[in-house]
């Protein structure tokens, strides 16, 4: 019903469908935070979710990934019905997210914390294949294997965060504002990196505050605005949108 | 070369693995006997070993919840309680019982077994109902929940004949000895430390140190939490059910808040998370008065002072506790166990084992 008032700017390049959302609620007590959100992510895209503060992208991605449940509404991940799935049966299907604040695990060391995040696998022999991988894409995580992840930096925590949601071998990422409290080259980094990521063919659900930076990244964006979606097109078209560039932009 | 991806606890002895888990047990058993014996002839030392035994069992299970998951239970009293009224209730009907074709001495150890696993089970399954609620939501609901659950029961007993009332429940058969208390210690740090080193141990670790990223790498903190919390709760009714077999009689005035804060205190002293530390400060805790009162009797101060022990107990307990938070926030051992913080020059082959 909220679609109706969806502004869709330009052409949206074809991938095949892994993540459809369709007009889901959350309600928080008496909040509701999720107006009916509708929104979809296809095999290998990158999409960007932007929006203001209490927007509801956080609540979108957590109801995404079965650590809420919606009070309407229905979620499809690789032809399934997940709406009703918690967090431990979306993992082993595919999906990873990198919650809000990192949320390493402080009084683990880096390695420990990335062990976790192959928690319900149990091919050992792939895990430390692909622990190797993950140590090669941030190779300072390699040399502070050892250290406790509280006491990393803001930077290396983001990458630990990233590193081990990718250790469950996902194929969709959910990540929750990886530029928070970074400085810029570090986020260009991070940002790099996900690219890279993307390029093995994982697809990336990316909440942004830094609807630059996201939308640079982004094949395609939605624009949050208090618990609806107002706007989607393609990254660049978005990026160029009047709306867009005063509303986020800052200008 | 590289440490394995998930480290997986490896066979430590030669022993064949069917005997792994049973050999612990037989060579407990010896050692029980001997110490039984020896206990035979001197009541208020074997009583005294009892009541350590029973806080060791507290602490050691609350530990499970409150160091090992980081939740916050404050009712631990409530489940003991269950467990005690629910085996004293069940002996005292069986009291009369026996099976002929065993020697009545063994006819009534059966009993006890039987009525203890009952009153451990009865407080397993408050523990479930209590837990599954408060534990699938985030926060400190389960410690409202368990103070309430605590005080539910205290209430309860009180305003049920079947439980004696606020006189309290007396002539229970008085089965236990400082062996089955000790056989049920060993069986609590047991299982305690099988938590630990197993993947049950590290989901909780993941809990306690981030919940919300615990949930996101696929961890079922809620199956987990409860999991940790039923187990938590069998043996803190275990404890109960041992303790009305020694004591000459059970009343709700054993089981009060007090009891549970004492519990905590114990496990904050020993350190979240470390088992040894639990056992430690339990032990040292419940000493403490009894060296406080003998203390007291050879100053001379017999009657007035070494009678007010009991009262001063809880702010001896509270300044103890305000001191340790001053001068080691982490408790005694921290999360780590005892053979980690040993002094170096103690050869011991697992220490470093963080
Ligand atoms: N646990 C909660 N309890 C109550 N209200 C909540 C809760 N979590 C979020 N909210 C409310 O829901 C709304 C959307 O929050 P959400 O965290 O999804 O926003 P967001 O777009 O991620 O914001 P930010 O950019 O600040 O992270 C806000 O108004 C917020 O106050
Ligand atoms: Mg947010």
């Amino acid at each position: 019903m909220s679609d109706a008032q969806v502004k869709t700017l330009g052409e949206r390049q074809a991938f095949p469908p892994l993540l459809s959302v369709d007009g889901i609620k959350v309600h928080y007590g008496a909040i509701q935070a999720l107006k009916g959100v509708s929104l979809t992510v296809g095999k290998g895209e990158v999409v960007a979710l932007i929006g203001a503060n209490g927007a509801g992208k956080t609540s979108t991605l957590r109801a995404v990934s079965g650590m809420l449940k919606p009070s309407a509404g229905r979620i499809q991940f690789n032809g399934h019905d997940t709406t009703n799935m918690k967090a431990h049966q979306l993992v082993p299907r595919g999906m990873a997210h990198a919650p809000e604040g990192r949320g390493v695990f402080p009084n683990m060391s880096v390695q420990e914390n990335l062990e976790l995040g192959a928690y319900l696998r149990t091919d050992t022999s792939g895990i430390q294949q692909d622990l190797e991988k993950s140590f090669t894409l941030f190779p300072v995580l390699k040399e502070r294997r050892k250290q406790m992840a509280g006491t990393l930096s803001g930077g290396e925590q983001q990458m630990l965060a990233i590193a081990r949601a990718l250790l469950s071998k996902p194929q969709l990422l959910l990540l929750d504002e990886p530029s928070l409290g970074l400085a810029p080259q570090v986020t260009e980094a991070i940002f790099r990196t996900l690219r890279e990521v993307n390029a093995t063919g994982v697809s990336v659900l990316l909440v942004e505050q830094n609807a630059h930076l996201a939308l640079n990244a982004a094949h395609y964006g939605y624009v949050l605005e208090t618990g609806e979606v107002v706007m989607a097109g393609p990254g660049k078209a978005l990026l160029e949108s009047a709306e867009v560039r005063r509303a986020y932009l800052g200008e | 070369m590289e440490t394995p991806a998930i480290p997986v606890p490896e066979a430590r002895s030669a022993v064949p693995a069917s005997l792994r888990g049973l050999l612990p047990v037989l060579l407990a058993l010896p050692v029980l006997a001997l110490f039984q014996w020896l206990m035979s002839d001197a009541p208020f030392a074997s009583y005294l070993l009892s009541v350590v035994g029973v806080n060791i069992i507290l602490a050691v299970s609350l530990n499970i919840v409150n160091g090992m998951t980081g939740q916050f239970s404050i009712g631990h009293a409530g489940f003991m309680a269950v467990g005690a009224y629910i085996s004293g209730v069940l002996s005292l009907n069986l009291k009369d019982v026996a099976l002929s074709f065993l020697p009545v001495a063994v006819s009534d150890q059966v009993f006890f077994v039987v009525s203890l696993l009952v009153g451990g089970l009865a407080a397993a399954l408050c523990g479930f109902l209590v837990g599954l609620p408060s534990l699938r939501l985030r926060g400190d609901y389960l410690a409202i929940v368990t103070l309430g659950f605590g005080e539910i029961i205290r209430v309860v007993v009180q305003n049920t004949d079947a439980f004696g009332r606020a006189l309290g429940l007396s002539g229970i058969p008085q089965t236990s000895s400082p062996a089955m208390v000790y056989f049920w210690v060993f069986l609590t740090v047991l299982v305690a430390r099988r938590i630990t080193g197993s993947s049950h141990g590290r989901s909780l670790w993941a809990i306690r140190e981030d919940e919300v990223a615990a949930e996101a790498m696929g961890v079922d903190t809620t199956g987990y939490k409860v999991r940790a919390f039923v187990i938590s709760s069998f043996f803190a009714g275990i404890a109960g059910a041992l303790f009305a077999h020694f004591v000459p009689i059970i009343n709700p005035g054993s089981f009060t808040f007090v009891k549970s804060m004492e519990i905590v205190v114990m496990v904050v002293l020993g350190g979240l998370g470390s088992t040894t530390g639990a056992i430690v400060a339990a032990t040292f805790l419940t000493l403490l008065p009894e060296g406080m009162r003998s203390l007291f009797t050879l100053l001379g101060a017999e009657g007035s002072l070494a009678q007010k022990v009991d009262q001063i107990r809880m702010p001896v307990y509270g300044l103890l506790l305000v001191a340790l938070m001053l001068a080691r926030p982490q408790g005694l051992f921290g999360t780590k166990e005892i053979w980690d913080v040993l002094p170096r020059w103690i050869p011991r082959k697992r220490r470093g084992l963080a």
